[in-house]
């Protein structure tokens, strides 16, 4: 449904994009993940013809975007970081504009009916825009997108804004949305895509850092585990004690947060619980634990892994190949 | 594109700035025309039509300013721009909102005109022919108004920096007058706005005045499109 290839888009001296390929199946949710300024929305625009890319084709639905942005326009549903809302329309008026706006042959009522039930905004229909709260305009935002049944779905943090509540139910939207249409959605939250997306693809500065089914990357993500342990102990000992303990990779001295007491982050070898010796090394030595918890993720971490993990591929290839 | 039109349309009325432009202009054009002929007796309308025209200045930019400065900044750009709508049907959609308000506006105006021939002789010819052009330079502005709205995010520059090409297009006239040099006047009066206009205020149908507006119009409304085109690549 949609081509991305060889994707480029440069300001000046500085790539946004750079060499970016993937493709997006028909009724696939795809997770676009990554940092502030990754590239994210730049690709998104350039997907919707907002943008044109500096080299590199987008296809969607077999028509290119730059030479028949026509045609291709008229397949996709856009949302873009902050929703294109005229504030001094009311709701009602907003979607029957953009109904217009996207020559739509649906059954007009019916269909806007429709899409007011699907983002639960039927409530709010004949306010005006600029008195909803974030969280109404950003369903009002997608809405618009949903007008005209368009068969490719782009959304660019759609839950940017909510509450948790609200979070929830607009992920079960896109999940339901799934199963006819071709969702793209991006987002610097992990577990956001997790929830979601099918396949997620993460990018950074500009390039594609992993691409995988969101089953493989959670295993990634969670295969080194760390901890979070507090302390009771003199700190170069306790922390020489740590690197001591089989199966820890790294052990850091965090900082002090009472007095006597330290805390220290643990990462383990994957698929090894560390805990119990832990404790036992530490018992032995007489220097309580005083907490103990896992810590999660951090978007970060999963950059560093993924990054790590691509190196040592490469490496591995290049070992293979001169062997 | 009608969508975009009427959405405009709807935004006029529901806004301030469309009830603020129809009572400037009204009020401007009420209060020359009596000054011109009611105070002084007289049914020549040419100089009326002269004050109105340096009041267009001031008052075709409130039109104009919003147009595109608004929608960039709001970002609501990002749903006309990704929406199955041409770049020239966007800006001629903006261009045609904008002249039907100034355009009826003028033609309420030009009910002054009515009492005049009741009580005076009015010179059809000169009130028809001033009236042609007016409408002209309306367009012309108003072109010129949103060529300099879509290059900004920000509805007051676009209106001071429009009301600082309209005063230049004007003035570049009454340099005429302090010029020696024949080639830099004949010049001067060619490119003149204002210059262009004096023939029909004497009754005649100039047609090279009116594919001269025509063009600067066009002009600018295709340089309004290649500012989203160039945004695009940029």
């Amino acid at each position: 449904m949609i081509e991305i290839s060889h994707l480029v888009k440069r300001y000046g001296a500085k790539f946004a994009v750079d060499d970016i390929s993937f493709s997006v199946g028909k009724g696939e949710i795809v997770g676009f993940l990554g940092p502030n300024g990754a590239g994210k929305s730049t690709t998104m625009n350039i997907l919707t013809g907002y943008l044109s890319s500096t080299s590199g084709t987008v296809k969607v639905g077999g028509i290119d975007v730059l030479e028949s942005p026509y045609e291709a326009k008229k397949l996709i549903g856009f949302l873009p970081e902050q929703p294109p809302l005229y504030v001094d329309m009311k709701v009602d008026e907003y979607l029957n504009f953009v109904y217009d706006l996207k020559k739509c042959t649906l059954n007009r009522e019916k269909h806007l009916k429709e899409v007011c039930e699907v983002t639960k905004i039927a409530d709010v229909r004949g306010r005006l825009i600029k008195n909803l709260s974030k969280g109404y305009r950003q369903r009002v935002g997608i809405a618009q997108a949903l007008v005209g049944n368009p068969k490719v779905l782009i959304f660019d943090e759609p839950t940017v804004g909510l509450d948790p509540k609200q979070i929830i139910e607009i992920r079960n939207l896109i999940r339901n949305l799934g199963s006819d249409h071709t969702v793209i959605l991006s987002t610097h939250i992990l577990p956001e895509v997790q929830a979601v997306a099918d396949r997620i693809v993460i990018i950074n500065q500009g390039k594609i850092v992993a691409d995988e089914k969101t089953e493989n990357i959670t295993r990634v993500v969670e295969d080194g585990r760390l901890y979070s342990v507090k302390i009771c102990g003199p700190q170069r000992e306790v922390l020489a004690t740590l690197k001591g303990i089989p199966g820890v990779l790294r052990a850091d001295a965090v900082g002090e947060r009472e007095l006597d007491s330290f805390t220290y982050h643990i990462e383990s070898e994957p698929g090894v619980d560390v805990r119990k010796s832990l404790f036992f090394a530490l018992a032995a030595k007489n220097w309580p634990i005083l907490g103990l918890e896992a810590v999660g993720m951090s978007l970060e971490d999963v950059f560093v892994k993924l990054m790590e993990a691509d190196t040592k591929k490469k490496m591995a290839g290049e070992r293979r190949n001169r062997a | 594109m009608f969508a975009i039109y009427k959405r405009e349309m709807r935004s006029y009325f529901t806004t301030p700035i469309g009830y603020v432009f129809i009572a400037v202009f009204l009020a401007a054009s009420g209060f020359s025309f009596a000054l011109t002929t009611l105070q002084v007796q007289s049914s020549d309308v040419s100089l009326y039509f002269q004050i109105l025209m340096f009041a267009y200045i001031v008052i075709l930019p409130l039109l104009t300013m919003k147009t595109f400065a608004e929608e960039r900044r709001t970002r609501t750009e990002q749903l006309l721009l990704t929406a199955p709508v041409s770049l020239p049907g966007m800006v001629m959609a903006k261009f045609f909102a904008a002249f039907t308000m100034f355009f009826g506006t003028l033609l309420v105006s030009s009910l002054y005109f009515y009492p005049m021939s009741l009580y005076g002789d009015v010179n059809w010819a000169r009130a028809w022919g001033s009236l042609i052009a007016m409408v002209l330079i309306g367009m012309t502005f108003i072109s010129i108004g949103i060529f300099v709205s879509s290059l900004t995010e920000n509805q007051f520059t676009a209106s001071f920096g429009t009301i600082g090409i309209l005063l230049a297009l004007m003035i570049v006239a009454m340099l005429n007058n302090i010029i020696d040099s024949y080639a830099v006047r004949l010049v001067l009066d060619w490119v003149s706005i204002y210059s262009r206009y004096m023939n029909f205020t004497y009754g005649i149908f100039d047609f090279g005045a009116v594919v001269y507006y025509a063009s600067i119009c066009v002009v600018f409304l295709f340089l309004s499109v290649r500012v989203f085109e160039k945004r695009r690549w940029s």
